[in-house]
């Protein structure tokens, strides 16, 4: 998936607490007025789709992971718990998870870290900050296959691009089998999702510290306080929303990673890249063993969705407090 | 107040090199798409006898045209259908006080914490069993589907900003529920609008797993696959691979850079402070 399923509100929604105090009942005078009886009709063409494409699917996700099925219609048996069992026994599927983790957390941290400067960099008077900016942000739009294509030709064994960088910075003896080394492939791979996505958070933070006023750092500044102290008690304050739409977005965005992996090395050198997407992607439809799939699925979505309940809460928490 | 000082100046030569430094892998996409497929000197060496055959050749090599056509096909179905779809919906679920509307609201949102990955496969034996695989039809199906819950999102929250009084205003004139939608209430969705449009675009246009599962093998094949898949018969000859990459990438690239200022607030209107 190249962007996640959940993304930042427009705006932080304080509407679902406010409704009811917002004169519910004169909505609910003009309602029986105009006849909103019929709303209902408004509503159905989108549950069609949302209904078929999401919810039954689901379900049906959770029913088969607990059976055996491999695709044939009707040719499968209760299993209980056998696919979570060997799931959590199996060396490729806990290097999975364990790989899916470090993805998360790895491109999450650097992603922000560097947007978070090159957004305190570029909010200020420097005069090609406009250009700076889309330069930055171009990866975003780029297609993750052509990235993650490129990216597997930089860093090719001997004279690969990158390793050419390595030694003409006086590291001449350096040539790490960057994608070959089943130690150092997943630190890759999140190296090209952290070039790829920090103009996104960039971007996030520049529209959080439009926020914060110009004056007020300099008046912080006056007062005697260095970069560190003004970033600390006058900016962090100020951009917490975005500090926490922001890691969220990440963290999604690197526990769903596919296509990066998929193309640079098909989970390889001997499974030690998977992710939980690509597992399920190999198991499912390589192998034929869709209820194990499943299963693989089902662990990724507990842990998705414990995280998208924490920023649904972080987000009316941020939303609140101001 | 207009500084600029000294610290500026050296803040913005810092800047540059750091940007520089950045766009490597993007001048390394360009340099090697202009090489002749005999010339193998350093990616990083600017390219001595600069060729567009390669352009011509991945062209027509790579059925990148067709897929094109397919994507854009995709794309523009999709995105209409979740803003028409997806704004009629949120107006009945914002404007909505039977008792069902809250829960169904609710319903609509767990789809955000449901990941793809979990209904893909019954997903596929479904698609599989009605006859549709290898045509673009499950695709748009999946993508309204999938990205409805954030589009929902998106509209609700803007739409119960909006006061009802101009609702009020328009039903006294007369206007039935529907009138009163296409007339009043789409208009001032405008700006929330160009945000769907955006971020579901460019989803749907980038996303590489659906299609390769949907439609690998099959003739209409969208961008990314089209690519993964000329890559994958031609791995070697990196300069042809190079130039199918960047023919890959010029629409998206030529309309961020027509719309950039838009776009980037699209992406960014998550947050204002």
């Amino acid at each position: 998936m190249t962007s996640p399923t959940i993304a930042p509100a427009t705006e932080p929604p304080p509407a679902t607490a406010k409704r009811p105090a917002s004169g519910s009942s004169t909505l609910r005078r003009n309602a029986a007025r105009t006849g909103s009886r019929y709303l209902w009709l408004f509503i159905l063409p989108a549950a069609v789709f949302y209904v078929f494409v999401v919810l039954i699917p689901s379900f049906q996700g959770v029913f088969f992971s607990f059976t055996d099925w491999n695709g044939l219609a009707n040719d499968w048996t209760f299993v209980g718990l056998d696919n979570f069992v060997r799931l959590f026994e199996d060396p490729v599927s806990v290097k999975a998870i364990g790989n899916t983790f470090l993805y998360a957390i790895l491109s999450t941290v650097f992603e922000n870290i560097f947007g978070l400067l090159i957004a305190l960099a570029l909010h200020s008077r420097i005069k090609s900050r406009n250009v700076l900016r889309v330069l930055f942000f171009m990866p975003v739009v780029l297609l993750s296959v052509v990235i993650a294509y490129l990216w597997q030709y930089l860093f090719q064994v001997n004279n690969g691009a990158i390793t050419q960088l390595l030694h003409a910075i006086g590291l001449s003896d350096a040539n790490p089998n960057w994608l070959g080394d089943p130690n150092l492939v997943v630190f890759s791979i999140s190296a090209i999702v952290i070039w790829q996505f920090t103009g996104y958070t960039m971007v996030i933070y520049l529209a959080g510290l439009q926020g914060v006023p110009q004056e007020q750092l300099e008046a912080a500044s006056i007062d005697g306080a260095g970069p560190i102290a003004r970033f600390w008690y006058v900016v962090r304050p100020l951009l917490a929303p975005a500090i926490t739409v922001n890691i969220m977005l990440s963290l999604i965005r690197g526990f769903m990673i596919f296509d990066q992996i998929w193309v640079t090395t098909g989970g390889g050198p001997a499974d030690t890249s998977h992710s939980l997407s690509t597992l399920v992607y190999r198991t499912a439809f390589q192998f034929g063993e869709l209820g194990r799939g499943a299963a693989i699925a089902l662990v990724l979505a507990v842990i998705v969705a414990v995280l998208g309940f924490f920023q649904y809460r972080g987000l009316l928490r941020s939303g609140g407090a101001r | 107040m207009n500084r600029y000082t000294w610290r500026t100046g050296t803040l913005e030569g810092v800047m540059i090199v750091i940007a520089l430094i950045f766009m490597i892998p993007v001048y390394v996409l360009i340099n090697l798409s202009v090489r002749q497929q005999s010339d193998l000197s350093s990616p990083l060496a600017p390219t001595a006898n600069p060729t567009f055959e390669n352009f011509g050749l991945a062209w027509t090599q790579s059925g990148l045209g067709q897929a094109m056509v397919n994507s854009a096909l995709i794309t523009v179905v999709s995105v209409t259908l979740l803003v028409v779809l997806g704004s009629l919906c949120a107006y009945g679920l914002a404007r909505a006080t039977a008792r069902w509307s809250a829960p169904a609201f609710y319903l609509f949102m767990i789809g955000l914490l449901v990941p793809f990955q979990l209904g893909l496969v019954p997903l596929y034996r479904n698609f599989a069993g009605l006859g549709l695989l290898g045509t673009v039809v499950p695709l748009i199906i999946i993508y309204v589907g999938l990205r409805l819950p954030f589009t929902l999102f998106l509209y609700t929250t803007f739409l119960r900003q909006i006061p009802a009084e101009y609702e009020e205003a328009a039903s006294i004139d007369g206007a039935g529920t529907f009138a009163r939608f296409r007339r009043v209430v789409f208009p001032l969705l405008r700006p929330i609008t160009g945000t769907v449009i955006i971020l579901n675009g460019l989803f749907v246009w980038n996303d590489f797993l659906t299609p390769l599962l949907y439609l690998s093998g099959s003739v209409n094949r969208t961008v990314p696959l089209a690519v993964y898949s000329f890559v994958n018969e031609n791995t070697t000859v990196w300069p042809l691979v190079f130039a199918a990459l960047l023919i890959s990438v010029i629409p998206v690239l030529l309309a961020f850079f027509v719309f950039q200022k838009t776009l980037i607030q699209g992406f960014a209107s998550g947050v204002k402070g």
